[in-house]
């Protein structure tokens, strides 16, 4: 049951990225580029995508997931991580018009740079623990 | 093309809908750093096939699309070796710090009005767009 749920998820997630038209990065570029020819799809993308998510949210109350368990639970803190983790995320974001989604749902017809980037994002991913250490280091020292 | 806004919408909502069948049936936030990342540094080898059966449904399912969709699909991935793999280092790095992306804090998070989501997102659209505008509009190396 689990497995299946998480099969139709991810394909309408895939689907849904791929018709959106969020895996071409000239469309997420677009957007972010305000000083040049604004695209504005990525804004009606997240506001397509916030609009079922609201309802299921509203729906979670009272209630336990399909499959039994807990619904996940708010972190209210905000911490350094969050924002330098962030900050650090975006300026990848703009510099390929890629974030980690698109990247994944492009890996068939976005040839070998698609291919680099999932692998340097992979790196990436490996290597986030212990930047993350120095970065509560300096945290700290700040 | 005009149209493009409308597919935005469309393409969103089922991206909606995909996180909204992941936290109604499963009873985990759809963020596709998490899910990736999960597999990529083992902290989520706990639920590998659900990771998976996602990742499945998300990759296979552009490829299903694409005769139906039958329009152009170009990436317009930029093929400077040395910017995709900046860039998805520090994607790669980013996401897993923040621990959170587009989908996460984006989607997931914004439509539970978490005010974590709401600044991850804030933070990483507005270095999305500095980033784009020094690389591109200053440096002109995008």
């Amino acid at each position: 049951m689990r497995l299946i749920l998480s099969l139709i998820a991810g394909s309408l997630f895939g689907g849904g990225l791929f018709i959106s038209g969020m895996t071409d990065t000239t469309k997420v570029q677009g957007w972010l580029d305000v000083f040049g020819n604004w695209d504005p799809t990525l804004a009606f993308v997240m506001g397509g995508a916030v609009i079922p998510m609201f309802f299921a949210w509203r729906l979670t109350r009272g209630r336990q997931p399909l499959v039994g368990g807990e619904f996940p639970t708010t972190r209210p803190e905000l911490d350094h991580r969050l924002v330098t983790g962030s900050v650090l995320f975006g300026m990848g974001w703009g510099l390929a018009g890629l974030c980690p989604g698109p990247a994944l749902a492009s890996l068939t017809y976005n040839g070998w740079a698609g291919v680099l980037f999932l692998a340097a994002m992979s790196a990436g991913m490996l290597i986030s623990a212990p930047v993350g250490t120095q970065l509560d280091r300096l945290a700290a020292k700040a | 093309m005009e149209t493009d806004w409308i597919w935005g919408l469309v393409g969103g909502a089922t991206i909606g809908l995909g996180g909204a069948v992941y936290l109604l049936g499963n009873g985990r936030v759809m963020g596709a750093s998490g899910i990736f990342g999960g597999l990529i540094d083992g902290s989520g080898w706990n639920s590998l096939w659900e990771r998976v059966a996602f990742l499945v449904g998300v990759i296979v399912t552009p490829l299903i699309l694409w005769p139906i969709y039958n329009v152009e699909i170009d990436t317009h991935m930029t093929t400077n070796v040395w910017v995709i793999i900046a860039a998805g280092l520090l994607v790669g790095v980013g996401t897993r710090i923040a621990n959170g992306c587009t989908s996460g804090h984006g989607v997931c998070g914004i439509s539970r009005f978490s005010l974590r989501g709401i600044v991850a997102t804030v933070f990483y659209i507005l270095a999305g767009g500095l980033t784009l505008a020094i690389f591109r509009h200053v440096l002109g190396l995008i």
